[in-house]
């Protein structure tokens, strides 16, 4: 009896040494997850999931802290890779955060009212508006990623969103319907019988 | 030598783990959803198998047979195969945290996979020695993998085919296990082990 | 009658899968190349090829001459654009063009004067032999030249192969496609142009051998080839066997060679070149005449069109034009095809121009084409692999784009599609494969496209707050450094209270509001009157431009926008 105790003790306490030694040796700094959820997010940095940008929100899914359904800029196509690199069942967008775009915007400022306060300059998250104090502001097109937190902190109202055109090389083909295809369940809407 | 090679092709084929034994099905159904996973799976399960079964039959050949301990067995077995899990954990979560995070609760779970613990009990019911222990565990580690990485292909295209409401997902996945089971009945009496 | 008529090489090689669809070619195949009068409108898009668009180096307002560059080739991979008759340019700006999707490109409008007078011509180079080969070149990309077999690649960037030199050069005169018949005419009246195009290419690219592949059901085209090609021996003349796409680049090289060339490497790399016959004719006009790209053979084709007929047509006519001048449409056409019944597509409008890969207008009524069940599901039979000439499995594509899943697509090997139809055409279930095709390959460069702007966007957003916290420190510093001073001066007795504003700010005499903090309280009347004034303004303005039909920012900015197209 007593030798089966010692024993089990024994080995017990060995395994437990040894678990312990290698769990030094293979110790992993950060949390590299959060870089690969971050590279799959879109990067308007806009705010909508909840969290301050993109990478705080990437970090929140890699902590289990955040669903995958959180980001309207990324729309179903984000949550669709999410879902696939962790494994997990994709979910409809979540709609308090607002809708997706169908369309891919772009800021517009008016330049004929913009009277150089550079409150949007501050608000822009990726410096896409040029401009100083008492100059005129402008948005610069390639960079701006459509995230809208220029619309609200203008004091004038001078600045809209318009759609981006792509042009020739950016031409998508549509999707081919087929007559006899059941209706194909989206994540926002799961088939009905 | 032929008994090796008869080992083998037992584990492998003829007494599959998984499609004739009926062990590990919770993997099995649970990381076949894409190829990539269950590969992982499968060299994950592959490491433990081996490991796991070296160490069992170390364990019961120089502390519990000698010490008259064999009751402990299945307690000792439990606990080797738990290090041994912990251990290939912390080694996948240095070496992938990508494939950590993908294989998710289904690395721990390699601990409760009743084909780990049936190998090293088999092991010791049917008396082999240290390297038909080895590569029994193998073998078995290796038919495993086999049929995962097989039916992950299978359900990968089923995925996206067009399948009846009712069926779709688990339903029509088991209805393909059983089928390739029925296959694998094809080998059935080649080699008695 | 000891050495008769010259007889054509058989081909020595098969293709994998294709089809042989109704030829349908009788309807032009004897109607001989009609150059088409001068038209008093043309359009020329600047984006007519692979790669670079061109960029407009005239204004509107400006008096051409014929051949004169109207828009230069900006990179590597891209042709310049040339006037196709002597005017005036009317307007630089988006015009419909020839386009499945119907959209609109930036084009040059040119208004005829009817002279059709030559611009200067660049020099002629008879003995091209004395010329280097990367001057040529030079002179193939001056003239704008592109493949005219549809696929409208520069010639100069294609004929680029470093120092390699490549032994072997392949005539393409297949013309697999039913109905079209252009090159089968050109090869019948032109051979001599197309051999002595050919020679020259052979010594641009150093090769010793050219192989003439033409389908066996042109006899009359491979005698031509046969008797101009008599004398030199390097001509080998090659009967290939009548069946869709045998024309494909890469279908035309197994054929004659039996070398499969994998998609990402070029045929050079395998001492191969392969050119249309149509872009040597050009080549050939380009250097011994100094002449760019300005028209091109187009067979007017189809049981919908009044006068099927093979006209030579400038580039930039509008294909209504080349319809009228073919005898007009007949009752009951419901569909203008650019390209032939396989690889073409339906156009949305024939006020769209002729543009470099215009080979064959198809107008077809309902009862000209088979009929186009409604699709049902896949059967798995397979029998698109059988056929697909590029030997992939179109029905894994098919299962994967339909479930959006374009890792695995691109994983199949997507993008060695060549899109010749042959899928769909087999399919018992009359799916529209190609089209899922189509659809994977654009979704897959748009999400390639949103990466890379997406990782652009994170860069800057990184660099942003790396910037802002420098400002705060360095603002930190500064203040730190004052406080201190300001310690010592009030040891030292005097008082000195006044904080001066900190020339570190970047925002001039602006303060940022880093955590939302608004002005004072007394500010918000002020504030609120300067808001309403600037309302009132934008709205007049807007009421402004409305009524003078000008265009508001956003506008402009969708013109802008859409005048540089993105690489």
């Amino acid at each position: 009896m007593l030798t089966a105790i010692l024993v089990a003790a024994g080995l017990v306490l060995a395994f437990g040494i040894l678990l312990g030694v290698a769990a030094q040796w293979f110790h992993v700094e950060g949390n590299p997850l959060a870089e690969k959820i971050d590279a799959i997010l879109p990067q308007t940095q806009c705010g909508q999931c909840g969290f301050t940008g993109c990478k705080p929100y990437a970090e929140a899914i890699a902590t289990g802290q955040a669903d995958i359904n959180q980001c309207p800029p990324g729309g179903e196509a984000t949550i669709k890779n999410l879902a696939d690199l962790l494994g997990v069942e994709p979910k409809p967008l979540n709609a308090k955060n607002g809708e997706a775009k169908t369309v891919p915007l772009l800021a517009v400022i008016d330049e004929a009212v913009c009277i150089g306060c550079t409150k949007c300059i501050q608000a822009c998250p990726v410096d896409a508006i040029l401009g100083a104090a008492k100059q005129m502001h402008t948005v610069i097109a390639s960079e701006c990623t459509g995230c809208e937190l220029c619309v609200a902190p203008c004091p004038v109202d001078c600045i809209d969103m318009a759609p981006l055109d792509t042009g020739l090389a950016g031409f998508r083909f549509p999707e081919p319907k087929l007559q006899d295809d059941k209706p194909q369940a989206t994540l926002a809407e799961p088939a009905h019988v | 030598m032929t008994e090796y090679v008869l080992i083998l092709i037992s584990t492998v084929l003829v007494n599959n783990f998984v499609l004739v034994k009926f062990l590990g099905l919770c993997p099995f159904f649970g990381v076949s959803k894409k190829i990539e996973t269950a590969i992982g799976m499968s060299l994950a399960t592959t490491f433990v198998l081996t490991l796991s079964a070296i160490a069992s039959y170390l364990t019961e050949t120089f502390i519990l047979e000698p010490l008259g301990l064999t009751y402990l067995r299945t307690i000792m077995f439990i606990v080797v195969i738990a290090v041994v899990v912990n251990f290939t954990e912390m080694v996948v979560r240095k070496t992938s945290p990508l494939l950590h995070n993908v294989l998710g609760i289904y690395l721990p779970l390699i601990t409760t996979n009743c084909a780990v613990l049936g190998v090293a009990l088999l092991n010791v019911q049917q008396a082999h020695n240290f390297v038909e222990s080895a590569l029994y565990g193998f073998g078995a580690s290796v038919g495993f993998s086999m049929v995962l990485i097989l039916f992950s292909a299978l359900r990968e295209r089923i995925n996206v085919a067009d399948v009846p409401l009712a069926f779709e997902g688990v339903p029509i996945a088991l209805i393909t296990a059983g089928l390739m089971a029925l296959g694998f009945m094809g080998f059935a009496g080649m080699v008695k082990v | 009658m000891s050495d008769s008529a010259p007889r054509p090489i058989p081909a020595p090689h098969a293709f994998h899968g294709g089809l042989h669809p109704p030829e349908n070619k009788a309807l032009t195949r004897d109607q001989p190349i009609k150059a088409m009068p001068l038209q008093s409108c043309y359009v020329l898009p600047l984006h007519m090829h692979i790669g670079a668009a061109a960029q407009a180096v005239v204004k509107v307002g400006d008096q051409v001459g014929k051949g004169q560059v109207l828009a230069q080739a900006t990179d590597f991979v891209s042709a310049s654009v040339h006037a196709p008759t002597s005017g005036t340019i009317v307007d630089i700006s988006p015009h419909p063009i020839a386009h499945p999707g119907g959209i609109s490109a930036p084009s040059i409008l040119l208004q005829a004067d009817g002279e059709d007078r030559w611009a200067e011509r660049m020099t002629p180079w008879v003995d091209y032999q004395d010329i280097s080969p990367a001057q040529l070149r030079g002179r193939l990309r001056e003239a704008g030249i592109v493949g005219l077999g549809g696929a409208v690649f520069p010639t100069a960037a294609k004929m680029a192969t470093g120092q390699t030199r490549v032994p072997t050069l392949i005539l393409n005169g297949a013309e697999c496609e039913p109905y079209i018949t252009c090159d089968d005419r050109l090869m019948r009246e032109q051979p001599e142009d197309i051999l002595r195009g050919a020679a020259i290419a052979m010594y641009m690219i150093g090769a010793e051998r050219c192989l003439i592949g033409i389908e066996d059901n042109k006899p009359e085209a491979i005698a031509a080839l046969l008797e101009a090609s008599r004398s030199d021996p390097r001509f080998e003349v090659f009967s290939v066997p009548t069946r869709y796409p045998a024309g494909g680049e890469k279908q035309l090289i197994k054929v004659l060679t039996n070398i499969e060339v994998p998609r990402g490497r070029r045929a050079s790399e395998f001492g191969l070149l392969c050119l249309n016959v149509a872009t040597v004719v050009a080549i050939h006009r380009a250097v011994t005449f100094g002449e760019p790209m300005t028209d091109r053979i187009v067979t007017v084709t189809g049981e919908g069109i009044a006068r099927p007929e093979n006209l030579k047509v400038r580039i930039g006519t509008l294909m209504s034009d080349v319809v009228a001048e073919a005898g007009g449409y007949r009752p009951g056409v419901d569909r203008l095809i650019m390209g032939g019944p396989m690889m073409g597509f339906a156009l949305h409008s024939d006020e769209v121009p002729v543009v470099k890969a215009t080979n064959c207008l198809l107008a077809l009524r309902p009862q000209d084409r088979p009929a186009e069940p409604a699709p049902q599901p896949c059967i798995r039979c397979s029998l698109c692999a059988e056929a697909c000439p590029a030997d992939l499995l179109p029905q894994q594509l098919y299962w994967y784009a339909r479930a959006k899943q374009f890792d695995r697509v691109v994983e199949y090997n997507l993008f060695d599609c060549i899109e010749c139809g042959v899928c769909s055409a087999v399919c018992p279930s009359h799916l529209p494969l190609v089209d899922y095709y189509r659809f994977a390959k654009t979704e897959v460069w748009a999400q390639e496209r949103e990466k890379s702007k997406a990782n652009q966007a994170r860069e800057r957003f990184e660099f942003r707050n790396e910037r802002l916290e420098r400002i705060k420190a360095e603002r930190e510093a500064a203040l730190n450094k004052k406080r201190q001073a300001l310690a010592a001066k009030t040891t030292a007795a005097t008082d000195d209270a006044s904080a001066a504003p900190d020339s570190s700010d970047a925002f001039g005499s602006y303060k940022p509001a880093s955590n939302g903090a608004e002005a004072p309280a007394s500010m918000d009347a002020a504030v609120e009157a300067a808001r309403a004034r600037a309302k009132a303004r934008r709205e007049a303005l807007d009421a402004d431009r409305a009524a003078a039909n000008e265009q508001t920012p956003v506008q402009a900015q969708q013109k802008q926008i859409s005048k540089s197209d993105p690489p």
